[in-house]
């Protein structure tokens, strides 16, 4: 039983450290690169720290897999924020395709991406 | 509230070392058994005291919650990212925050940049909007609500 839970975590949190790297390469640009790097490694990594935790059933051994989680969940975002938040500011363009973009006006990075999207006119 | 926490977590250690199991799961029995005590004690006091007894089952609540709606966030990244397609429509999105104090904002923050797809990229100088990223825009109303009642309404009943 325990074997097969360790099993499932462990597979899983590969695949989402696998497909946050995949995404790395295949995404368009900077600010959804960013975006999924992020989560998936996060959960990835809690999802094998998990399995490693059920596999050594000790004490000591779970107390660091939950300090290392907590830490992580804790840094990580802060850190993606502020690297999103100086890439805007020093000028990274977002995708051609992307819908709308409402902070452009309070810095000066221009795209060609509506302030309003076409079917929220009229509105505000 | 404070109160009701140490009391608890006394009462966990009480448990413990009469136990002398050092495991978690005697941990968590025991940490039960003295929320249920305290909570058995305090059925006909003021409210202020009941205050702890129906936060704590709503952050457990919350934990869950989040953890599912992470999954499934992330499962819908993961197919976006093995088929061949793009099928994303990223976009930079206001949002006004109901939250008022710095750690509220952060808490939220946080929140926000963890379930995958969305990521805040920069706050309003006087801390009423957030700049939201979000990776899958098709209606921006929706959207806000969505996350106005699924996310901040939740967060703030049980940080206020």
């Amino acid at each position: 039983m325990t074997d097969i839970l360790i099993m499932i975590l462990s597979t899983v949190g590969a695949i989402f450290v696998l497909i946050s790297s995949i995404g790395i390469v295949r995404m368009p640009d900077f600010y959804t690169r960013l975006s999924i790097t992020i989560k998936a490694a996060t959960l990835g990594i809690g999802c094998i720290l998990t399995a490693a935790a059920i596999h050594f059933a000790e004490f000591s051994t779970t107390t660091k897999v939950l300090a290392i989680v907590f830490f992580l969940f804790i840094t990580s975002p802060v850190a993606a924020f502020l690297i999103a938040r100086s890439a805007y500011i020093s000028g990274i363009k977002l995708w051609k395709r992307s819908v709308v973009d409402e902070l452009q006006d309070k810095y000066d990075n221009k795209n060609e991406i509506p302030v309003n999207p076409c079917k929220e006119e009229g509105e505000e | 509230m404070l109160k009701y926490f140490l009391l608890n977590l006394l009462l966990t250690f009480v448990w413990v070392a009469l136990t002398g199991q050092l495991n978690y799961s005697n941990f968590v029995f025991g940490g039960a058994a003295g929320f249920f005590i305290l909570w058995m004690l305090t059925r006909r006091s003021r409210n202020a005291d009941k205050e702890y007894f129906y936060r704590v089952p709503k952050i457990l609540v919350f934990i869950l919650y989040f953890l599912y709606d992470m999954m499934e966030a992330n499962l819908r990244v993961a197919i976006d990212v093995m088929t061949p397609n793009y099928h994303t429509t990223p976009g930079i999105i206001k949002y006004k925050l109901d939250a008022k104090t710095d750690f509220e904002i952060t808490m939220l923050t946080n929140i926000i940049a963890l379930t995958p797809g969305t990521m805040v990229i920069d706050i309003a100088e006087d801390k009423s909007y957030v700049y939201i990223h979000t990776m899958y825009l098709t209606d921006k109303k929706k959207f806000i609500k969505n996350l106005k009642a699924r996310t901040e309404t939740k967060l703030l009943e049980i940080l206020r």
